[in-house]
C-alpha cells in the first residue's frame, strides 16, 4: 500500500443556521488520518464529533474547506458518486445498531454484498466467514429483535466490515453496552485492523474505548483541542482517558 | 436486487402486507368476476337473441317502423322476388306483423300477432301445432304470457283485430302450443300464428312485414327496396344496454378498489414515517435516493403483485366453476330484460383478465410512489437520527 492518506480534511468548518445567526458546529478543522489508523474523536457531547463522521462519510457537506476521503473529494461527489463512495469504500457503525429489523442477522450483513451485486455463493462464505469473526456464527437465523445489545452491535460490525471496507467510521459504537461487551467488540474491531488493515475512525467519550485508540483526537466546542498519537505499549496497556 | 429487498421488506411486514393484500385481491377478483359475468350475460343474450328472433338480420317493409305501433296496419306487403327466392330455399323465413286486443279479465290488452310459417327453420321456435278440431285456428304464446294471462294448452283465447279494409273482426282461438324462451322481447304482449291463419285474418294474402334470414346469411345483402337490418345493427340496443348495467357496476368495483388504494397508500405513508431511520441505515450503505424511492415504490406496488396471486389462488376456482357448471339466477335477475336463460355462464377473456391485472398494478403503483417522492427530499443525517425533515 501507499502512504496516501486515508482522510485529508483542510480548513473545513460546518454552521448551522439558527434563530440568531449561524452555529459553528465545526470551526476550521485540520486532519489527517493515515491507512490502517485505530484512533478516534474524543469530546463532550456537543463537541462535533458526530458531525465530523458524517461529513467524512459524504452523509453532509461541509460549510466550507475541503474534504478527501481515499483520494476523492467529497464536495466534487454528486449523491450518486457519494453513494458509490459509501458502498464500496466505508463501512458505518452506529450507536443505535441501526440494523434492519425484518431482516436475518445474516440478511443484514449480507446487505452491503447484495448492493454490490456479489455472487450468491460469494456473499455466503464472505458472511459466514466475519460472523465467525465476531462470534455470531450460530445466531445467522436470528432476527435483531432477539438479540442482546452486544450482539446486535457485533452484528452492525460485521455488516460494517464484510465488504473489508478501507475505512470504517463508527458513532458511539459502545453507548449502549456494559463493560464486558464494550470491551468484547474492541478487541474484536482491533483484531480486524490489525488482520486486514481496515482503517477506523471513532467518535466517543468512553473511557473503555478510548484505552484502546492509538491516536486520540480531541475535539472541544467543533475545534481540534488536542491530537496525541499514543505508542503500541501505552494502548495494550490500557491507559485511562482523562482527556477531558 | 432492488426487488430481492422489496420482498424481504414486504415479507417481513407480515400481516400488514395480507391485510392489503387481501383487501386488493378482492376487488380485483370483484372486478374480473362480475365483468364475466356480463359478459356472459351479453353473450347468452346475445345467442339467444340470434338463435329465436334476429337470425342473420332481417329485411323490413319500407313503412314498418318497429318503434311506432301506428305504423303497422300499412306496413305490409308482397315479398320482393329475391326474398322469396331465399325462403324457397329454407334460408329465410317471412313473418307478418299485426295489432289485436285480448281481454283478460274482460279488460283490453293490446297484443302483436305475428304470423310465421310453422314448418320454418331458421329461427329456434317449435311449431304451432294444429288444433284438433277443424275450424279453430292454433295460436302459440311464450311462457311469461301464459303465466300473465293464466291460460295453458287447450284453453280459448279470445282476440280482436281489424282486417285489411279497416274493418274490426273478433273471434276465439284455441292456445294449443306454449313455448318457453329466454328472449323476452318475443314472449310479453305476443301471439304467435300460422302466417296463412294471419294473412287470412287480415284478408290479404301472400304479404309479409319483414323477413328474417338465416344467421348463415348474415353478411350478404339482397338487392331489394326492403330497408336491411344486419344482425349487428339489431344487436346495438342490447350492447348498448350491456354496457350501461356493467357501467353501474363499475361504480361498485371502482369503490372497492378505491378503498384498497387507499390501504395500501396508508401503509407506504406510514412506513415513510416509521423507517426514517432505516432509510438513513440504506443511504449510508451507499443507496441512492433514486434507489431508496425504487425499493419503497416496489414495495408497495407489490401488494398489486400478491393481490393477484391471492385472488388467483381462491379466485380461480370460482371462476373455473362458474364458467364451467354456471350459476342460476336469482328471481329479481329477471327484470334485467336480458335475453339470459335460466341459468348464467360468465364469461371470462384473456383481454378482460389482462386489462384488469394491468389497472390494479397500475393504480397501486401510483399510489405507493406518491407519497414514496418524498423521499427525494430526505437529509441522510436526519433520517439517520429518526428526525423529521
Ligand atoms: N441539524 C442541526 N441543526 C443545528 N444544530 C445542530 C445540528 N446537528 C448538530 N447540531 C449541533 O452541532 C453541535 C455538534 O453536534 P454533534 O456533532 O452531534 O456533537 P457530538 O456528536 O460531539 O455530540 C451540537 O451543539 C449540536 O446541537
Ligand atoms: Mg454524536
Amino acid at each position: 500500500m501507499t502512504a496516501e492518506p486515508v482522510i485529508v480534511i483542510n480548513g473545513v468548518s460546518r454552521l448551522y443556521p439558527v434563530s440568531s445567526g449561524s452555529f459553528a458546529a465545526l470551526s476550521d478543522i485540520e486532519l489527517t488520518i493515515a491507512a490502517g489508523e485505530f484512533s478516534g474523536l474524543v469530546g463532550p457531547s456537543g463537541s462535533g464529533k458526530t458531525t465530523l463522521l458524517n461529513l467524512i462519510g459524504s452523509l453532509d457537506a461541509p460549510t466550507s474547506g475541503e474534504i478527501i476521503v481515499l483520494g476523492q473529494k467529497v464536495q466534487e461527489l454528486d449523491a450518486r458518486g457519494a453513494a458509490r463512495l459509501r458502498r464500496d469504500q466505508l463501512g458505518f457503525i452506529f450507536q443505535t445498531y441501526n440494523l434492519l429489523p425484518v431482516y436475518t442477522v445474516f440478511e443484514n450483513v449480507e446487505f452491503p454484498l447484495l448492493l454490490l451485486q456479489m455472487e450468491r455463493q460469494k456473499r455466503r462464505d464472505a458472511v459466514m466467514d466475519i460472523l465467525e469473526r465476531v462470534g455470531l456464527a450460530d445466531r445467522a437465523g436470528s432476527r435483531p429483535a432477539q438479540l442482546s445489545g452486544g450482539e446486535c452491535q457485533r452484528v452492525a460490525i460485521a455488516r460494517a466490515m464484510v465488504k473489508h471496507p478501507s475505512l470504517v467510521l463508527a458513532d458511539e459504537p459502545t453507548a449502549n453496552l456494559d463493560a464486558d461487551n464494550s470491551h468484547r467488540i474492541l478487541q474484536t474491531m482491533l483484531t480486524l485492523n490489525r488482520d486486514l488493515g481496515t482503517t477506523f475512525l471513532f467518535a466517543t467519550h468512553d473511557d473503555k474505548v478510548i484505552q484502546y485508540l492509538r491516536r486520540v483526537i480531541v475535539l472541544f466546542d467543533g475545534r481540534i483541542a488536542q491530537d496525541e498519537v499514543r505508542d503500541e505499549t501505552a494502548v495494550s496497556a490500557g491507559t485511562p482517558g482523562g482527556y477531558f | 436486487m432492488i426487488l430481492k429487498l422489496a420482498l424481504r421488506n414486504l415479507w417481513g411486514a407480515g400481516v400488514r402486507t395480507w391485510l392489503n393484500a387481501i383487501v386488493l385481491s378482492l376487488s380485483f377478483f370483484t372486478i374480473i368476476w362480475s365483468q364475466g359475468v356480463y359478459h356472459g350475460m351479453q353473450v347468452d343474450a346475445t345467442r339467444n337473441m340470434i338463435a329465436m328472433e334476429l337470425g342473420g338480420g332481417q329485411y323490413r317493409h319500407p313503412d314498418w317502423d318497429p318503434y311506432d305501433p301506428l305504423t303497422l296496419p300499412e306496413a305490409h306487403g308482397a315479398i320482393p322476388a329475391p326474398l322469396q327466392k331465399l325462403i324457397v330455399a329454407d334460408k329465410a323465413v317471412a313473418l307478418l306483423l299485426a295489432q289485436g286486443t285480448i281481454y283478460p279479465d274482460g279488460r283490453p290488452q293490446a297484443v302483436l300477432l305475428k304470423g310465421i310459417a310453422p314448418e320454418q327453420q331458421i329461427l329456434e321456435l317449435p311449431p304451432i301445432a294444429p288444433a284438433a278440431q277443424p275450424g279453430q285456428i292454433p295460436v302459440m304464446i311464450g311462457r311469461e304470457m301464459s303465466e300473465s294471462l293464466e291460460l295453458g294448452v287447450g284453453e280459448l283465447l279470445t282476440l280482436r283485430w281489424r282486417d285489411h279494409t279497416g274493418a274490426f273482426d273478433a273471434r276465439e282461438f284455441l292456445i294449443t302450443t306454449v313455448f318457453s324462451s329466454s328472449v323476452p322481447t318475443i314472449d310479453r304482449g305476443h301471439i304467435w300464428l300460422r302466417l296463412a291463419d294471419l294473412q287470412v285474418m287480415l284478408s290479404a294474402p301472400g304479404i309479409a312485414t319483414l323477413v328474417v334470414v338465416s344467421p348463415e346469411m348474415t353478411g350478404t345483402q339482397l338487392e331489394t327496396d326492403w330497408v336491411f337490418r344486419s344482425q349487428d345493427y339489431l344487436l346495438a340496443d342490447l350492447r348498448a344496454m350491456v354496457r350501461s348495467k356493467s357501467a353501474g357496476a363499475a361504480i361498485m368495483y371502482a369503490l372497492l378498489l378505491f378503498l384498497a388504494l387507499i390501504a395500501v397508500f396508508d401503509t407506504q405513508v406510514l412506513s415513510l414515517f416509521r423507517r426514517r431511520r432505516e432509510m438513513g441505515t440504506l443511504m449510508a450503505l451507499g443507496l441512492t435516493r433514486g434507489a431508496l424511492i425504487r425499493l419503497f415504490t416496489l414495495e408497495g406496488a407489490l401488494h398489486g403483485v400478491l393481490a393477484g396471486l391471492l385472488a388467483l389462488v381462491y379466485g380461480w376456482p370460482i371462476v373455473y366453476w362458474t364458467a364451467v357448471t354456471g350459476f342460476a339466477l336469482p328471481q329479481a335477475s329477471q327484470d334485467f330484460q336480458f335475453a339470459i336463460g335460466d341459468r348464467l355462464y360468465p364469461v371470462y377473456t384473456l383481454e378482460l383478465v389482462l386489462v384488469t391485472t394491468l389497472l390494479v398494478l397500475v393504480t397501486v403503483t401510483i399510489v405507493s410512489y406518491l407519497p414514496t417522492r418524498r423521499i427525494s427530499h430526505l437529509n441522510p443525517v436526519d433520517a439517520l437520527r429518526g428526525r423529521r425533515s
